[in-house]
């Protein structure tokens, strides 16, 4: 099993959860199973069309999947994904 | 056992010695293509204060054991030594070929006192005044900074996108590091409520504009630092004039249009963004040096939705967390003005409060990025700061 960490604003989603353990053998599955223990994530993660949404990163470890395979990326039992929306804040 | 002299005179036959015509010349000849040799200068502080040949690196020889692997990693390089006449270099060069291992090392002849009978150019730099050497004592130890690198820090220009925060522990250490020219954009007042957080600020001054409120706190400091105050919202029409002229910007704003407004200009304009953001017990810093690194759409060609996109000020944030983000991006100023250590470039590194944990991802330039991959000149004044959908997400 792979663990995914989930950024703050997904907690909500997640039940408070910061790490949710998912199998799966590419990136996409990993996703999916991560959207099916936790639904309210898929439509944060997904667009319409399945497809990871622009504003989301995904990280297999330190890597951006982008540049590697995106979703179709193979995913090792010890696995780290990293989600990681866009942050702004500080100055108020 | 030999005297002192005949002691000098018998190293100086086991060293390889050059006149200055011949250091002179192979500076000249180089003529900047890194195949010049590494000039150090090991005389004293003061020494070389007064004068010292262009280009020269100094470690005073007292320090040479300990500091010269810090300054001259590849033994392999050609280095020339000198001294005041020629004596102390040899000893130094002497030292660094015999128990360092330096391959390539000569001691220049007749010291910086034949160099200028030739009728070389020396320069004569800027000094840190007594009490600047007192005040800054610290950083001058540090042979990554020195007096060089305080000079630097004297001479930089700062912008700080916001006196909140992040703001606010930035632009502290900044001043209390001697940066010479702090810029402040900041159109709020302070409020109670921020004090949790903005140690810039006090509590007799609540409902002072901030920008007022850290000028005062910044003055009484540190002296050498002048604040450049801009009270109002950085948008399209001033952004451009607000930061040209500035070495680094500390990006600490709280929305996406400005973000974006912010990274197009500084890629437009090459200036290099010390960036961060906070959440909760979360925060995010990288550092975006145009064509060098990845920019900032880079990482995110286009912003959350709303709901995914909150601002710190609904959410609530840890007083701290802003204070720990705003002195990693403080310390990241001071690594690109000074050229010390690697810049958190191409880099994105994420810290836990709650797991006392940090990551780092790595960020990828864009080939295909919208703004960074494009020649500078072409980015136009309209273009700036829109994404996909950016009607929507501003109306919303």
């Amino acid at each position: 099993m792979s663990t995914v960490k989930i950024p703050p604003v997904l907690r909500s989603s997640t039940g408070g959860e910061k790490e949710v353990g998912a199998e799966g053998s590419s990136v996409g599955e990993v996703l999916r199973s991560l959207a099916q223990q936790h639904p309210e994530t898929e439509h944060q993660l997904f667009s319409e069309d399945g497809e990871l949404n622009r504003y989301v990163n995904v990280y297999l470890n330190d890597e951006d999947v982008r540049v590697l395979d995106g979703l179709e990326t193979p995913v090792k039992e010890a696995d780290t994904l990293v989600i990681l929306p866009a942050m702004a804040g500080g100055a108020i | 056992m030999p005297t002192g002299s005949e002691l000098i005179r018998q190293i100086r036959e086991q060293i390889r010695e050059v006149d200055p015509r011949e250091v002179h010349d192979a500076i000249a000849s180089s003529n900047g293509n890194g195949r010049a040799p590494l000039v150090v200068d090991v005389r004293e502080q003061h020494e070389f204060e007064e004068a010292h040949l262009p280009g020269a690196i100094h470690v005073p020889r007292g320090h040479l054991e300990s500091r010269i692997e810090g300054r001259a990693g590849d033994k392999s390089q050609p280095i020339v030594l000198y001294c005041q006449s020629g004596q102390r270099s040899a000893l130094a060069a002497h030292t660094m070929q015999q128990l360092l291992g330096y391959e390539d090392v000569a001691s220049m002849n007749g010291g910086i006192t034949l160099w200028k009978d030739r009728g070389f150019e020396v320069e004569t730099p800027r000094a840190l005044t007594a009490e600047q050497k007192s005040r800054y004592s610290r950083h001058v130890l540090l042979p990554e900074i020195g007096v060089e690198g305080q000079l630097k820090l004297l001479d930089a220009k700062v912008l700080l996108l916001g006196a909140g925060g992040l703001g606010a522990p930035t632009a502290l250490y900044l001043a209390a590091a001697g940066v010479g020219t702090l810029g402040m954009v900041d159109d709020d007042e302070v409020d109670l409520s921020n004090l949790q957080r903005q140690v810039i600020h006090t509590t007799d001054r609540i409902g002072v504009p901030k920008v007022d409120s850290a000028e005062q706190t910044i003055n009484s400091l540190n002296p050498d630092v002048e604040v450049v105050k801009y009270h109002t919202r950085l948008d399209a029409s001033n952004i451009m004039e607000i930061i040209e002229g500035y070495d680094v910007i500390v990006d600490g704003v709280d929305n996406f249009p400005t973000r974006y407004l912010l990274n197009d200009a500084t890629v437009r304009l090459g200036i290099p963004v010390v960036s961060a953001s906070i959440l909760g017990f979360d925060g995010q810093l990288a550092v975006f040096a145009p064509h060098e690194g990845p920019c900032y759409r880079c990482l995110y060609p286009t912003p959350p939705p709303a709901e995914l996109a909150p601002s710190c000020g609904a959410n609530g944030v840890l007083g701290v967390l802003p204070g720990t983000m705003g002195r990693l991006q403080a310390t990241e100023v001071i690594k690109l003005i000074t050229g010390a250590g690697e810049p958190l470039i191409g880099r994105l590194l994420l810290y836990e409060a709650l797991s006392a944990t940090f990551t780092e991802l790595k960020v990828r330039r864009d080939p295909d990025c919208p703004i960074c991959s494009r020649d500078p000149g072409s980015i136009s004044q309209e273009e700036m700061g829109k994404f996909p959908d950016y009607e929507l997400f501003c109306a919303g």
